[in-house]
């Protein structure tokens, strides 16, 4: 039983939330090699082809053609061209909406309302709601686009025998809409497990004192509840936008139509590199996307300091 | 009193509502399937076993969901140990631009589960010698999934009360017998958690294995599902439902199994 | 910002990483194969393997094609080797799946000069292929013109066939079977609207007045013409090009794309009178699935008429094993020529006009063995095997021997090989052609969704422009 080496933690000061010492006795040459392999793989599949896509997106390359054998360097012509592109203004606005309404709104409302509820539900009730729930996550999305498909079929869809509509195109008249419920039904779990857990967090003694003096729910959540799992409110909301930003899966259920009015920006690069074959300006609007992930986050990290 | 009945009255219309939003749209693959005319809409189904056979009979349909196994569970088991260690160390040592590194990993996590990526990718795994290798999929899948799952886990270990160390310390405990009797065992409803996530969102994935796999004995479920169409692109409806079925199987099987038990849950994880 | 400087930490990290992994790349050599190769290579090879890739697989998209080079094609080719002394291993390399993505796959694996030997590829990616060096000339792959030249088998391919596979007047690849589009109708509803059961329209005005009468039926869709984005090439293909034909124009002459002219006006003219009087559903252009749909709803008696290609009549409502059976497919179905707008209006003035597509396969200039590919290329086009390939079903193949003695049993087939095929157009196996035909598919979905001709014409001509690479290359009056 190797003793843990001379514990390195007298190098930075706590500083907030985060452990300062090192109580594992883990050391910083056993922690590097923890976290070596993970760096490793990180690095390898993840950081390089990244910055090669960061490179692509200064270059006409294309996989045919005779841009495929002399790709040459445009400089920064693909993003301007991104700027005046009408499409692409069209997907980021369509993202942001579909961010806003599926992730921000609908999964961060619809999970916290079933962690809520659920809290204080019979426990067989409990985990058939959640069971169903986590089904809608866990399903291929391969699978869960034919679901939805089928769902909003125009005809012998189940919506339209539900509400008695036959014959209305869902996907066509409101596309945004059906993908906004859809990723709404899609991602709830993960927001609905992780408020479960912050809803463990309230000691139980200030949600009866505010029941004492006679605080309406509203009240509660708001003064009670709501300070307790902010940091859980701010983390769920950045990975849930994060993930709903970058999500193919409308592709599979409208292919960006009808018309571009449900392309959001990873359909679109999607359709520019394969159907259009641009790979190079394709990798321009990614590299935009990521950009436009990094001002989020950096919002998310100004919200979070603000807190502490 | 009324009031207290009216709120219960609430609570279940509530809870009912929730649960045939989750429920109506599954209601397909449990029809479908079992139809004799099969089609996109949900209908009660004219039973047959018939879509079954043809299913069984499909020349690679039960062989790529084998694939799928082998190039999921490595993943999954792979993204679990590698991002244990990681966010346990980083979340117990101090290690310079920390926070961002996290962050920045999370980021372009975005980029390269995208298509852009598909270039570099696959030059890079052609120069390795990993096309058509099962493996070389996972560790593509593996490098993808890491950063969020390291995210989310780093917090998670964040909330495991460090005086459980510190005591085990002081009876003398070593560092791996801390890792594997105490902090084990309070993460583990975490670990499975990102288990089931990472074995999820690999299962699904489609282009990484379509682009690095050659032989058809070899393509996932999956890439299999986009290949279920006839000549002229219109999808086989007899087989794509039933293989709808048996497809999310295993990914159920692991839930509940998993569920059972560990609970799927972040048991007060997430803290931030 | 603090969170700026520790993301500058997280940009070092990873550009050291980068420098770590161009070091392996560049230690792991790439691809062998340098330009000037010998076309002899390996020539008296006793043991040779050879793959062979496709987009079909068995059990899904083109099922029938896989089956039959894993099971008959090789097979018999590796029997006839053996009798010469030659040991030969030919692995099949299907796919099946979306033919972009196919191509895509397909490409990186011929820029990393890797890929399998030989390969099937849609005749309009043969220019782009070319253009990339992906693929060359056969003359030069197999290195020796006159034994390329003298294979038997190009007399029995005609002349306009042999182009799917060609590029810049050079053979790249052989063709394999060719295809037609016609007009189908459904007889029983043309008989409850008084309409002739062997009804030839003569111009545009038939096809609507047609229409006209079929509406007065309930429940019916008088006529589908593909249009929109999302039936991708479909809308083209059974849309777009059979109607400009119509017009006299192509979409490519001299060189030239087609921007806003009258001809594509005239077009898109006709869309919207289809499309918003009633006579087209316009919504079923839209849906991600509306090709099948229009499958089915032609199948369930409730489409008039169906711009099609003899695919249609052979898979789909094919009795039997079709994906939208029709039992009574023999008596219910009838088809007609595609007429010109107007008798002698047409392309070299014809008065009726199609258009037409196919594949072809092409050896991969990388390959080790360019001698054994061309052998099996030959093997495979051989009037014994195209004939097997059918299977005893009836299709048009690229050669004429075998389709004089295959088509006989089906009329709808022979129609089409003796009537349309003699008057079809093809599309121009150019680098450009996929994003002009994206554009006009742009161009109708405008259309149907209640732009007017004018606008949805200017906004083609500009697409067009960006695609083509200039004003120059674009025809506009």
């Amino acid at each position: 039983m190797a003793s843990p080496s001379t514990p390195v933690r007298t190098a930075a000061p706590a500083r907030g939330r985060a452990p300062a010492r090192d109580v594992a006795g883990l050391g910083v040459g056993r922690a590097l090699g923890f976290v070596a392999p993970a760096l490793l793989l990180i690095g390898a599949f993840l950081i390089f082809p990244a910055l090669w896509t960061i490179y692509i997106g200064v270059t006409n390359y294309r996989l045919t053609g005779v841009e495929a054998v002399s790709p040459s360097m445009v400089g920064l012509s693909n993003y301007t061209r991104a700027l005046d592109d009408a499409l692409f203004h069209n997907a980021l606005w369509l993202t942001m909406l579909f961010v806003l309404g599926s992730a921000i709104i609908g999964q961060n409302v619809l999970g916290f309302t079933l962690a809520w509820v659920l809290r204080r539900a019979r426990p067989a009730v409990r985990r058939t709601v959640e069971a169903l729930t986590l089904l809608a996550w866990i399903l291929p999305s391969t699978v869960v686009a034919y679901l939805w498909v089928a769902f909003y079929d125009r005809d012998g869809g189940t919506l339209n025998s539900l509400l008695g509509t036959p014959g209305t195109a869902w996907l066509i008249d409101y596309p945004m809409a059906c993908l906004v419920v859809f990723n709404t039904w899609r991602g709830t779990a993960f927001s609905m497990m992780l408020y479960s857990s912050a809803l463990q967090a309230v000691p139980p003694s200030q949600l009866e004192s505010a029941r004492m003096v006679g605080a309406s729910g509203w009240q509660t959540l708001r003064d009670v509840v709501f300070p307790h799992i902010r940091g859980h409110v701010l983390t769920n909301t950045l990975l849930i936008s994060l993930w709903t930003a970058n999500d193919f899966s409308p592709f599979l259920l409208t292919k960006g139509g009808p018309n571009h009015e449900s392309e959001t920006v990873p359909v679109y690069i999607y359709n520019v590199a394969l159907q259009g074959g641009e790979l190079g300006y394709s990798s321009a609007i990614s590299f935009l996307l990521l950009i436009a992930n990094l001002l989020v986050s950096l919002v998310y990290l100004r919200l979070l300091r603000r807190r502490s | 009193m009324t009031s207290f009945v009216l709120r219960r009255i609430g609570f279940y219309v509530l809870i009912c509502a929730i649960t045939l939003f989750f429920a109506v749209p599954m209601l397909w693959i449990a029809s479908a399937p079992f139809d004799a005319s099969p089609g996109l809409g949900v209908h009660w189904p004219d039973w047959t076993l018939e879509n079954f056979r043809k299913t069984l009979a499909h020349p690679y349909a039960m062989h790529s969901m084998v694939n799928s196994l082998l190039i999921c569970v490595t993943t999954a088991v792979a993204v679990t140990a590698f991002a244990a260690l990681a966010s346990y160390a980083l979340s117990r040592v101090r290690i310079p631009g920390r926070d961002a590194l996290l962050y920045g990993l999370l980021l372009l996590s975005s980029v390269v589960t995208g298509t852009a990526a598909m270039v570099p990718i696959f030059v890079m795994m052609f120069q390795l010698g990993l096309i058509d290798s099962r493996f070389g999929v996972a560790l593509v899948m593996t490098g993808g999934l890491l950063p969020a799952a390291i995210f989310i886990l780093k917090d998670f270990v964040d909330a495991v009360p460090k005086s459980y160390e510190e005591s085990a310390r002081v009876f003398g405990a070593s560092t791996l017998q801390i890792l594997r009797d105490v902090v084990l065992p309070v993460a583990r409803p975490g670990l499975a958690t990102i288990m089931v996530w990472a074995f999820v969102n690999s299962w699904g994935n489609f282009l990484v294995p379509f682009l690095l796999i050659r032989s058809i004995d070899k393509q996932p479920g999956a890439v299999l599902m986009q290949t279920l169409t006839d000549e002229g692109g219109s999808v086989n409806l007899q087989v794509l439902p039933v293989f709808s079925l048996l497809f999310s199987i295993p990914v159920v099987v692991l839930y509940l199994l998993v569920n059972s038990r560990y609970g799927f849950r972040f048991h007060g994880g997430i803290k931030s | 910002m603090r969170p700026l400087s520790r993301l500058t930490t997280a940009g070092v990290l990873g550009a050291a990483a980068l420098a770590l992994l161009t070091g392996c790349l560049g230690s792991s050599g790439s691809g062998s194969s340098s330009g000037g190769q010998d076309a002899n290579r390996n020539a008296d090879a006793k043991k040779v393997e050879l793959t062979f890739g496709s987009n079909s697989v068995k059990g899904g998209k083109s099922s029938a094609g896989a089956t039959f080079i894993s099971d008959v094609l090789i097979p018999k080719f590796v029997a006839e080797q053996k009798g010469k002394g030659v040991d030969v291993t030919v692995k099949f390399q299907g796919d099946g799946s979306d033919d972009e993505v196919y191509k895509q796959k397909l490409s990186l694996d011929l820029s990393n000069k890797s890929g399998p030997d030989l390969f099937q590829i849609d005749g309009i990616w043969v220019g782009e292929f070319a253009q990339a060096d992906y693929i060359k000339p056969l003359t030069d792959t197999v290195g020796d013109a006159a034994k390329v030249d003298n294979w038997d088998g190009w007399q029995q391919i005609p002349e306009a066939v042999q182009a799917l596979g060609s590029y810049n007047g050079k053979r790249y690849g052989v063709p394999g079977g060719t295809d037609g589009r016609v007009l189908y109708f459904n007889k029983k509803l043309f008989q409850q609207a008084g309409l002739p059961a062997d009804w030839q329209p003569k111009s545009w005005d038939d096809i609507i007045s047609a229409g006209q009468a079929l509406k007065k039926i309930s429940g019916v869709t008088p006529i589908q013409i593909n249009a929109g984005t999302a039936m991708g090439e479909a809308t083209t293909m059974q849309g777009v090009l059979p109607l400009l034909v119509g017009t006299g124009s192509e979409v490519n002459s001299d060189g030239k794309w087609l921007g806003n002219t009258a001809q594509l006006r005239q077009v898109l003219d006709f869309y919207h009178q289809v499309y918003s009087t009633g006579l087209g559903d316009p919504v079923l252009q839209k849906e991600a699935k509306g090709r099948d749909k229009s499958f089915a709803e032609f199948a369930a008696n409730k489409i008039g008429i169906l711009l099609e290609s003899d695919y249609f009549w052979r898979s789909v409502v094919e009795p039997k094993e079709g994906v939208a059976k029709m039992a009574d497919r023999d008596s219910a179905v009838g088809w007609a020529m595609i007429p010109a707008m107007k008798p002698g209006a047409g392309v070299k003035g014809q008065d009726f006009v199609s258009m037409s597509g196919g594949g072809a396969t092409v050896i991969n200039p990388n390959t080790k063995y360019p001698q054994q590919a061309w052998e099996f290329l030959q093997f495979m086009n051989s009037a014994d095997m195209v004939k097997a390939s059918l299977d005893g079903a009836a299709k048009i193949t690229q050669r004429s021997d075998v389709n004089s003695e295959v088509l006989k049993s089906d009329p709808m087939l022979s129609f089409m090989a003796e009537k349309v095929l003699p008057i079809t157009q093809y599309r121009p196996g150019r680098a450009e052609y996929p994003k002009v035909s994206a554009a006009l598919q742009q161009a109708t979905a405008d259309v149907i969704s209640g732009k007017s001709t004018a606008a949805a014409a200017a906004a083609y001509q500009k697409a067009v422009e960006t695609a083509a690479g200039g004003k120059d290359k674009v025809t506009s009056n």
